[in-house]
Parts: structure tokens; C-alpha cells; sequence
């Protein structure tokens, strides 16, 4: 499978995500550039984390409106798979690709941590090799990671299980104590009505390496390579 | 030439988490009427027009388009000479 890395200036997690294909999964994977119109021949698109356009005006607010995401909103419609991290998540609420939005952290600090995570969805192409209630840590590292939509649309979301993963305790319990930034209803990632674009503040991508001592991050990317390989054999 | 001074805020109902670090910080320095603080931002854009129709309906659509987020924030202008 290709997968594709999309840069924008400030994107600063881009070479762990390439790493991770490239040296995990062992899959090809290329960079792409926020100016291009033509992605290529892609099965899966990165947004990574970082700071793109500075944060300027909001995180992700003027990456929304670069060449490449117009090519990546076609790419989602198309059925692609397409995943944004930290920064990347921001890029896609601010775009509509995925509901709701980013706010600043309750506690006004930048948050720089490991996070236990527990998965709420396995139905899905980026879950699917986590056990279901799996805990797992996965480190973040933000500023604006309180998610906010209003309620109608969270009711929606619960109902539909497009909540992938829950801030929580170790045993795997979520309570406003388990809660780093504010985010309604302990909610770290998400994903569209159709199931294939994925939003996540939480790293994967750094807890994806054995020699980090944290891979559990990894099933994201071998669930989407599994899925993947599924549909194109 | 003309200026708009846009105002962007978070919606009401927003927790907005450095405006409630404003009102602690006042109300730790004896301000203690303060019942409430929101910060938001404000934009000064000019324009190269004299028509002010013109110019609510350009800003409307900047506004809509990019400065504000719809889904958490809202927004007001004036429209001035610059």
C-alpha cells in the first residue's frame, strides 16, 4: 500500500509518522507537499502533528485553506483513508471533514504527557487490532486538545460509535479526574459517519516503536494497513 | 479607503478558559465586581473601497469563510474610514 505524509510549514511530526510506515509496517511511503494539487497514487493519507501556518488565527485554520487538502477532502469522499494527529486533527475539524472542534486546554497549559487511552470502537478500519476496552498509553502533546461540539451532534456521535478512544485511567476508567483538557465526554479521537477519516489529538506515531517502550500506538497503523490490504486483494 | 474591526468571541455557553484566568487575576487584585471576563480577538483589515455595502458583505464572507469558526465562535464588525 502508499501511504502518504502531507506537510505543511510547521508540520513537525512528520518523520515519525514516515518512520513509523516506513520502518514499522515496512510499507512505501512518500511525503506530500501542502501545495500539491495531485496526490498521487495514495491508499492512505497522514495529516501529522506540529504547528502548521503557526497556529495562527487557529490551529489548523489556514492549512484548511492549502491546495492539498482540497485534494484530500476528494480523496475522503472517494472512500481514502485519512488520518490527522494533534495539529493534523485541528486541519480536519476546521475543514468539516470531521464535526465538532479543538479549544484551548481547560487548564490553559500545554499539555506534554503520557495519556492512557481506552478504545471505545473496534468496528472500525484504524481500530480494529485493539481488543475491545483495550487501555493503552499513547502520549500528547498540545495546547487547543479540548474537544467541543454541541450536544445534538455528540448524542449523534455517541450513537453512531464514532468515538474511538476516551481519555482514562490506567483501569481503564474515564471520569473528569481521567480528563487532561476538558474534552466533552473524555473524547481524544473520533471518526466520520462513513468511517473513513479518523481525528485524533493523542500520538500514535510515538508510541508505535519498541524501542520507545511504548508500541502499542502501532495497531493504528496495522489496522489501516489491514483494511487495506483486505480491500485490494 | 475603509477599515472593519472585527470582533471574534467564543460562542456564549463556551467555557473560555483564559477569561476565567482574567476574572481570577482581577478579582485576586481587589476587583472584586467582576462577575465575569471573556476574551476574544479583534482584526483590523483595510479596504481598498470607499463603498461600505460593499464592504459588510466582503467581511461577512471573510468572517464566515476564515476568521471565525462557526461551530464555537461568533462574530461582530464596524465598518470605519481608515
Amino acid at each position: 500500500m502508499n501511504w502518504g505524509v502531507l506537510l505543511f510549514p510547521g508540520s513537525n511530526c512528520a518523520e515519525d509518522c514516515f518512520h513509523v510506515v516506513d520502518q514499522v509496517l515496512g510499507e512505501p511511503v512518500r511525503y506530500l507537499w501542502h501545495k500539491d494539487t495531485d496526490l498521487g497514487d495514495v491508499d492512505a493519507i497522514i495529516l501529522p502533528g506540529g504547528f502548521s501556518y503557526g497556529d495562527h488565527l487557529r490551529p489548523g485554520a489556514i492549512a484548511h485553506f492549502s491546495k492539498a487538502m482540497a485534494s484530500v477532502k476528494q480523496f475522503a469522499e472517494d472512500g481514502g483513508l485519512v488520518i490527522g494527529i494533534c495539529n493534523g486533527f485541528q486541519i480536519l475539524t476546521e475543514s468539516r471533514m470531521l464535526p465538532g472542534s479543538l479549544l484551548q486546554n481547560r487548564g490553559l497549559k500545554f499539555l506534554c504527557q503520557d495519556q492512557t487511552l481506552r478504545v471505545e470502537n473496534t468496528q472500525s478500519p484504524f481500530t480494529s487490532d485493539f481488543a475491545e476496552g483495550e487501555v493503552f498509553i499513547c502520549p500528547i502533546a498540545h495546547n487547543e486538545g479540548n474537544y467541543y461540539a454541541d450536544p445534538e451532534t455528540i448524542a449523534e456521535m455517541e450513537a453512531n460509535g464514532q468515538i474511538l478512544f476516551r481519555y482514562s485511567s490506567p483501569e481503564g476508567e474515564v471520569s473528569d479526574a481521567t480528563n487532561p483538557n476538558g474534552s466533552i465526554n473524555n473524547i481524544a479521537g473520533i471518526i466520520n459517519r462513513k468511517g473513513n477519516v479518523v481525528g485524533m489529538m493523542p500520538h500514535p506515531e510515538r508510541s508505535a516503536d519498541e524501542v520507545l517502550g511504548l508500541s502499542d500506538g502501532k495497531k493504528v497503523f496495522t489496522s489501516m494497513l489491514k483494511h487495506l490490504s483486505a480491500i485490494h486483494s | 479607503m475603509l477599515k472593519a474591526i472585527v470582533t471574534v468571541m467564543l460562542k456564549k455557553g463556551i467555557f473560555d478558559p483564559q477569561g476565567r484566568a482574567v476574572q481570577n487575576g482581577l478579582e485576586s487584585i481587589g476587583f472584586d465586581m467582576v462577575k465575569g471576563v471573556r476574551v476574544g480577538k479583534q482584526i483590523e483589515i483595510k479596504l481598498s473601497t470607499e463603498d461600505k455595502n460593499a464592504a459588510e458583505k466582503i467581511v461577512h464572507e471573510m468572517c464566515d469563510k476564515m476568521l471565525a469558526n462557526p461551530v464555537v465562535e461568533s462574530y461582530r464588525f464596524d465598518i470605519v474610514e481608515a
